[in-house]
């Protein structure tokens, strides 16, 4: 796939906010001394006098940001998954969540994909903090494209969403006329009767090239892009786990609390399934360069073709 | 309002605050107390505000950071006629609107959530934010505890608040010297005050928070600061007003049981019948 445009989810974010930031005053970018990573810096350059850098100050962030949707503004805070979630967890708890407020955290360097600067920056935890949270929608896009159509609904949309973006450049997947994002409903990409793969985020390209490589064994993988982690598209789940029986989860996340937990919930009450959960498994990352610790933590294509030709037969 | 009166209007907000905790069996009343005067001063004197039309968009704000003393603020609410008096007696009760803390979804004249400490404050440096990104002329209040203070959050907060000039924020400290685990400065002393706040570039006021006369001069000189945030350092007496209650950490948070409701109750009727002689 060396051909194809890569675009980091991140520089996505920027772009989108900068774009929408033109068409609607009540938008402000809130960030904690990232700009330049998180690339609000786009929107600074577009809108300096919407754009308040916190310096590193992550939990006051987040309650400046509620205090501002609380006076009709529509704030996006910025920073990495790890403080966004982590650090800042008990105020997105209960001065965004609990009061429901309409915030949206744009959380960039998600996962292990971090790279160089390890364990303590690579998140592999937040979806599983924000899934938590009452009230709180929960959207990791897989490229580019769905990555800024998730900015723009993300807006127009009433209450918080904690908004899931990477710092590697991954393909652009999604780039077709019909493309529609919608809060909570994954999609098809590949129709397949064997098994079903639900992928959420960077991992979901890997997921189509290890489909084609089942289905050169004869293994027809059904891959879902589900973009939203909460609310579920638990229809969708459910159907696809009828259809094939086997179901598979990837996500560069942990696999505890993820998207392989909430694809589980759903299983175990309404249609149980044999489920293999593809992730980060209960380890912290380490430094190297993105692409090589993909592979080292088994998400790259060939890992993810391995581990599912094994569960599938 | 004349200062009797808002001394008497205290002395019932005081009155109403011993009964909700009374009635709910738990609560905060020495800290709701202690500033009990300037929630006082606050909604019947100084904040821009309409009890009919609670969300009105050129409201001042008023945040309670230190959120635990709700039941000081519902009853100041409850006195301004933003709901019934009868309703403080359901106070943290299973159903009540009237939560534990602060809760800006269900409380008419509550303009942000709060009670875990140190937030409180970072919302209303966002409320008086978004006042001078659209050029709106409401102002901000905040009210937080001398404990509270000791949460790092609160910094963060007063760090950006004056780097950004919000000339339209007010920060009140209730410096009543009591926090559950005993004299803020035998557990972990945020002293000096003052000092902290003004190398926070903060405008600041030192005054007796339980003086209505000190309390007025000191909200109006906020209103003539320029270029800085205005930190109002209170000193008040914790569960002023009640004898047994004042100066006492052990009635942070703890309610008074039927016995030591009729005392309190009668000190504040006293109390409330000295300012009718006035």
């Amino acid at each position: 796939m060396s051909d194809v445009k890569k675009i980091a989810t991140r520089e996505s974010y920027g772009n989108a906010l900068a774009e929408l930031g033109s068409e609607h005053k009540d938008l402000v970018v809130l960030d904690a001394d990232l700009a330049s990573a998180t690339k609000t810096g786009v929107f600074k350059k577009a809108h300096p006098d919407r754009f308040i850098d916190c310096g590193i100050a992550e939990g006051n962030m987040m309650g400046v940001a509620a205090g501002l949707a609380a006076a009709g503004m529509v704030p996006f805070a910025s920073t990495f998954a790890m403080f966004a979630a982590g650090r800042a967890y008990e105020q997105v708890r209960n001065s965004i969540g609990y009061p429901h407020l309409n915030v949206k955290i744009g959380a960039t360097h998600a996962g292990i994909s971090v790279g160089e600067d390890g364990a303590t920056h690579q998140c592999n935890e937040d979806i599983a903090l924000m899934r938590t949270i009452p009230g709180m929608t929960v959207i990791c896009p897989s490229d580019d494209v769905e990555a800024k159509a998730a900015v723009r609904v993300a807006y127009e949309f009433e209450g918080p969403v904690y908004l899931r973006f990477g710092r590697l450049a991954v393909p652009v997947i999604n780039d077709r006329p019909d493309y529609k994002f919608e809060i909570g409903k994954g999609v098809v990409l590949r129709e397949g009767k064997d098994v079903t793969i639900i992928a959420t985020g960077l991992p979901v390209s890997n997921c189509l090239e290890a489909a084609e490589k089942l289905a050169a064994d004869g293994i027809e993988a059904k891959v879902i892009n589900m973009h939203t982690i909460k609310p579920l598209d638990e229809e969708l789940v459910l159907a696809a786990a009828k259809e094939t029986g086997k179901v598979v989860t990837v996500e560069e996340h942990s696999v505890i609390g993820g998207l392989g937990s909430a694809v589980c919930d759903v299983l175990a009450e309404k249609a149980p399934a044999r489920v293999l959960k593809i992730g980060i498994n209960d380890v912290f990352g380490e430094s190297g360069p993105a692409v090589e610790l993909i592979k080292k933590y088994g998400l790259d294509a060939d890992s993810i073709y391995e581990k599912i030709k094994k569960f599938a037969e | 309002m004349d200062k009797l009166k808002l001394m008497k209007t205290a002395n019932e907000v005081r009155k109403d605050i011993v009964t909700a905790v009374h009635s709910a069996k738990a609560g905060h009343p020495g800290g709701s107390l202690s500033a009990a005067d300037i929630f006082t001063y606050l909604y019947f004197e100084e904040l821009n505000i309409d009890p009919q039309d609670p969300k009105k968009a050129d409201r001042d704000r008023f945040v309670l950071s230190k959120g635990h003393t709700a039941p000081g603020l519902y009853s100041v609410l409850a006195e301004r006629g933003y709901f019934p008096k009868e309703d403080l007696k359901t106070l943290r009760h299973t159903g009540s609107y009237l939560q534990g803390h602060p809760d800006m979804k269900h409380i008419p004249g509550v303009d942000m959530s709060s009670g875990s400490l140190g937030q409180g404050i970072s919302a209303a440096v966002g409320m008086a934010l978004a006042a001078k990104l659209r050029g709106d002329d409401y102002r901000v209040y905040t009210l937080l505890g001398d404990g509270e203070i000791q949460e790092g959050q609160v910094w963060e907060a007063s760090m950006l608040a004056a780097h950004r000039k919000l000339d339209n924020l007010v920060v009140i400290v209730d410096n009543n010297n009591l926090q559950i685990d005993g004299e803020i400065g035998e557990v972990n002393s945020p002293y000096p005050i003052d000092k902290k706040f003004e190398a926070f570039n903060f405008h600041v006021i030192n005054i007796d928070g339980n003086d209505f006369d000190q309390i007025d001069a000191a909200f109006k000189e906020a209103k003539t600061v320029k270029g800085q945030p205005t930190a109002i350092i209170a000193k008040t007496v914790k569960g002023k007003g009640v004898s047994f209650m004042e100066n006492q950490a052990g009635w942070h948070g703890k309610a008074p049981n039927d016995e030591e409701y009729k005392i309190a109750m009668a000190d504040l009727e006293k109390a409330g019948e000295a300012l009718c002689q006035m």
